[in-house]
């Protein structure tokens, strides 16, 4: 009991010290203040007056939300005396497979930069600054030299890394048994099996209504649709963070997802966070950053030849060059495995007093990047508003998909979870697969890395995000690639290689897309 | 008696071949005995023609009415809407209402429009009212954007006042009639670009009208960002949508085309704007649509060996309000990418469907109510049945 309390209050000390620094707590004050001229607020009864005044008024429904939002990002204190590491990644060869990877990365940035001459940041002549400010709504027809740019790393150069992942003290011995896992990833980590699922994503089961299936047009609406779009509705008036959350594992109507997925993410937009925004773009008019060009390439090469998204391809740069800017990114490496790169100013190396994050946000990207961006164009127009959503959603989820991590979220176990749910209810196309050199994590591994942007049609992939954010997990990205691996069975046990396999099972292929 | 249906084209396109080829109807000439004749527009007008024209037997379809141009050309689809409006008016139809203003509350769905070189003074009368408006100039007779241009200022059509003024039985060349509509200078815009939609519409009969809308329609983007700005009212990139011009620009992309699916337009307006108001803009498309056959069905040839394909021209200004800029009877089936090509082959396909049943050798007679199983990705926008 003892251990609970302290470790409750350990949690509330924790969350009271951010809530502390923010904008939120600067208006709860301000509106305490204010409310001393209200008749029924005495001074006898001063600080229960208040918290009724909060209750009635809406504030404290705010700092619930502001809670949940902490509880649901920031991992719990595990135990006081752990170092900042063990929040990043509590398991050392992880952490040190995550720095390697890290180093080839910078390494690789340097060389081309080098190779090119180019400055990795440069300040921008005033005549140019005018140019791209003119041209800020539509930098896509810019078009700037990209030929001897390449994308820092691709999805299959990062699946190599993890193919090689050893934990040094797992000891597996060398006879096979039917408990030796057959897949790529040889990481001992612990994922759920399909009972554990089921409990888990209970209100997707089948006896529960779903958006995107009881809602087509052969379903009566009574049925399911009229009465979850009430709810939805009564949830946005209530502005309920965990309502929403819990809401929306059923899916949420297209017309309700852009303000849940803002009261879930808890992104309002004050004028501080639209003028935060307007200071992120002045930065990039000031600037040029190298991984400006990385991201031009990455959105030309992607994001610009989707039937879906080039329409939003202009939106894609005022977002991505934004987002490299900004520092407040920083923090979520306090629980990221992944660490900003250093760098250091010209002729200065080694010399930390002359160290900068590089990126400003501490984040390159790499090839298929601006596809987490390019489905919420769907959902948001107003640029602040939209690079606000997407920042959160890369704090929150994105980043565990290309960094090296035990977390269950992470794609370390995402893709063992994969494997072991084909492995474990599908042994006979696995074995398959396997034996014609066509490893399943193989054709999956871009479906999750990108959580299948630009794979799945947008009305579907918007449906699929709702449960990432409704379960606050990215587990369900391995769920849905092992049942579509389930659901092409049959016909990809006809397959005799690679090639013949990623084409029976593209989304294209099968009309998904 | 079953003999294969027998085929000419003269429009060379595979997504029409294919579909005539895999019902294992047979190839002929048009001198030979053909049942069904999918012809371009200049052929209709030889079938038909006082001098060349021959009668169609019972077993002989073809693809357009006679008299299509009534819907199909600039100024005579304008002329009969505006008909059309105020026969309704004087029989005191409630459709016909008016706002205090004297606009058409449910049948204001074209730009104000005038004809040229006919309407002359009655447009520079409108012109003067607001004299900062952009107008635009189309050539009544021709398609795929040819011969369009942007205009702010009187000097510029000057040409077309010069020659109402010299003499009174001029008779004008129809290629030289334009027709000149206000332009929508306030377009719903996606990602900062404008767009226009093309619908497709088949009518199997005018009297009583039958006529269906194909469901998979698309949104064609201009690849260059839309600024009303004077500067740019010649650049024909930022202002017309049609693919033949669009396919020119530097940014042109073969993959996409430039094209959106009509279920993605839904999608982004119901995302960001709600589901009230865009249920309310795809009724009011559908709405127009059927106005607009109304409108020319009493003038309509309604020859029973006719149906007809429509390509539909809509945009979507900013208010969420659809304006029918113009109607094609021979749109494009030339594919652009590789979703054009499956799109324009399922097309064929459901308006062979419909338009000769069952595939078989047809009978002009029949009573052109396909049942609802062969209606494939068309959808019912009104059938009278008197």
């Amino acid at each position: 009991m003892l251990q609970e309390e302290s470790d409750l209050s350990l949690i509330i000390a924790q969350i009271v010290q951010k809530l502390k620094g923010s904008n939120l707590y600067a208006q709860l004050e301000r509106q305490a203040w204010a409310s001393l001229q209200r008749p029924e607020i005495k001074l006898e009864s001063l600080k229960e007056d208040i918290k009724e005044f909060f209750k009635i008024s809406g504030w404290e429904k705010k700092l619930q939300n502001a809670v949940y939002s902490e509880l649901s990002v920031f991992p719990l204190p595990s135990h006081p005396a752990a170092p900042p590491e063990h929040l990043k990644e509590p398991l050392v060869y992880m952490r040190k497979a995550q720095g390697s990877w890290e180093k080839r990365i910078l390494k690789s940035l340097n060389s081309m930069c080098t190779e090119l001459s180019i400055p990795l940041a440069r300040k921008r002549p005033v005549g140019e600054q005018k140019e791209l400010l003119n041209k800020w709504n539509e930098m896509g027809t810019d078009e700037p030299d990209l030929s001897l740019f390449r994308p820092v790393y691709a999805p299959k150069d990062f699946l190599e890394v993890l193919i090689n992942l050893r934990n040094p003290n797992y000891e597996n011995g060398d006879s096979l048994s039917f408990r030796t896992h057959l897949g790529l990833i040889q990481v001992p980590l612990k994922v759920k099996d399909i009972p554990e699922l089921k409990e888990f994503f209970v209100e997707l089961g089948l006896t529960t209504g779903q958006l995107g299936i009881d809602d087509s047009t052969q379903v009566p609406p009574e049925l399911f649709e009229n009465e979850h779009v009430r709810i939805g509705q009564k949830v946005l008036t209530e502005q309920d963070s965990a309502a929403a959350q819990q809401y929306i594992r059923q899916g949420s109507p297209t017309a309700l997802r852009a303000e849940l997925w803002a009261l879930i993410l808890n992104i309002s937009s004050h004028p501080e966070d639209i003028l935060y925004y307007e200071q992120l773009k002045t930065n990039v008019i000031q600037h040029d950053l190298l991984v400006d060009s990385l991201i031009y390439k990455d959105v030309k090469l992607t994001a610009s030849n989707d039937d879906y998204y080039f329409v939003f391809e202009d939106y894609l740069y005022q977002v991505l060059l934004c987002f490299s800017r900004d520092t407040s990114v920083l923090s979520h490496f306090a629980y990221n495995s992944a660490s900003p790169p250093k760098s250091y100013i010209r002729g200065k190396l080694g010399l930390e007093e002359y160290a900068v994050f590089y990126p400003p946000n501490g984040v390159i990207p790499f090839h298929g990047f601006s596809m987490y961006v390019a489905p919420l164009c769907f959902l948001y127009h107003e640029p602040s508003k939209l690079y606000q959503i997407f920042r959160e959603m890369y704090v929150r989820f994105f980043f565990r998909l290309h960094s090296i991590s035990s977390h269950p979220s992470g794609i370390v176990s995402l893709c063992l979870l994969f494997e072991t749910l084909l492995q474990t209810y599908l042994p006979q196309l696995f074995y398959h697969l396997r034996e014609i050199g066509a490893q399943p994590l193989r054709i999956s591994f871009k479906w999750m890395v990108r959580a299948f942007s630009g794979y799945l049609a947008t009305d579907q992939l918007l449906l699929l995000w709702d449960r990432i954010l409704g379960y606050n997990s990215l587990e369900i990205l391995a769920v849905l690639a092992a049942a579509v691996f389930a659901f092409r069975a049959v016909n990809l046990m006809e397959v005799t290689s690679l090639a013949a396999a990623e084409v029976r099972i593209s989304f294209a292929e099968m009309g998904w897309k | 008696m079953a003999g294969k249906v027998k085929w000419v084209t003269d429009i060379e396109k595979s997504v029409l071949i294919n579909n005539f080829e895999k019902r294992g109807w047979v190839q002929v000439t048009e001198n030979e005995d053909w049942n069904f004749y999918w012809m371009s527009v200049q052929t209709i007008r030889n079938v038909f023609s006082v001098e060349t024209g021959y009668r169609l037997s019972d077993d002989q379809i073809v693809n357009h009415f006679p008299n299509h141009y009534e819907l199909t050309r600039k100024d005579l689809m304008v002329k009969n809407i505006k008909r059309y409006r105020k026969e309704l008016e004087k029989e005191g139809s409630p459709l016909a209402e008016k706002d205090e203003s004297g606009k058409y509350l449910y049948l204001d769905f074209v730009p104000v429009t005038y004809m040229l070189p006919a309407d002359y003074n009655l447009f520079v009368e409108e012109f003067r009212k607001s004299p900062s408006s952009t107008w635009i100039m189309k050539p009544c007779g021709k398609a795929q954007g040819k011969g369009i241009f942007l205009i702010n200022k009187l000097s510029q059509i000057k040409k077309w006042s010069r020659d109402s003024k010299t003499s009174s039985f001029v008779t004008q060349s129809t290629k030289e009639a334009y027709v000149i509509s206000l332009y929508i200078n306030n377009p719903l815009l996606i990602g900062g670009r404008k767009f226009d939609l093309r619908l497709y519409v088949l009518v199997s009969t005018y009297r009583p009208l039958r006529c269906y809308m194909y469901k998979l329609g698309f949104c064609r983007f201009c690849t260059v960002k839309y600024t009303p700005s004077t500067s740019e009212l010649d650049n024909m990139f930022v202002h017309l949508t049609n693919v033949a011009i669009q396919k020119h620009g530097e940014d042109y992309n073969h993959i996409h085309g430039g094209k959106w699916t009509v279920n993605n337009l839904r999608l982004y307006l119901e995302s960001t704007r709600g589901k009230e108001v865009t249920s309310k803009l795809f009724d009011e498309i559908h709405w127009i649509i059927v106005q607009s056959l109304k409108a020319v069905a009493p003038v309509m040839n309604n020859d029973k060996h006719c149906f007809e394909c429509y390509g539909y021209d809509i945009i979507i200004d900013d208010k969420l309000k659809p304006w029918l800029i113009e109607v094609n009877a021979s749109p494009s089936l030339t594919s652009s990418t590789a979703n054009d090509r499956i799109l324009k082959y399922n097309l064929i396909n459901d308006t062979l469907n419909i338009a000769v049943p069952n595939g078989e050798i047809p009978d002009c007679k029949w009573n052109k109510s396909p049942p609802k199983e062969v209606l494939g990705n068309y959808e019912i926008l009104q059938i009278l049945h008197r």
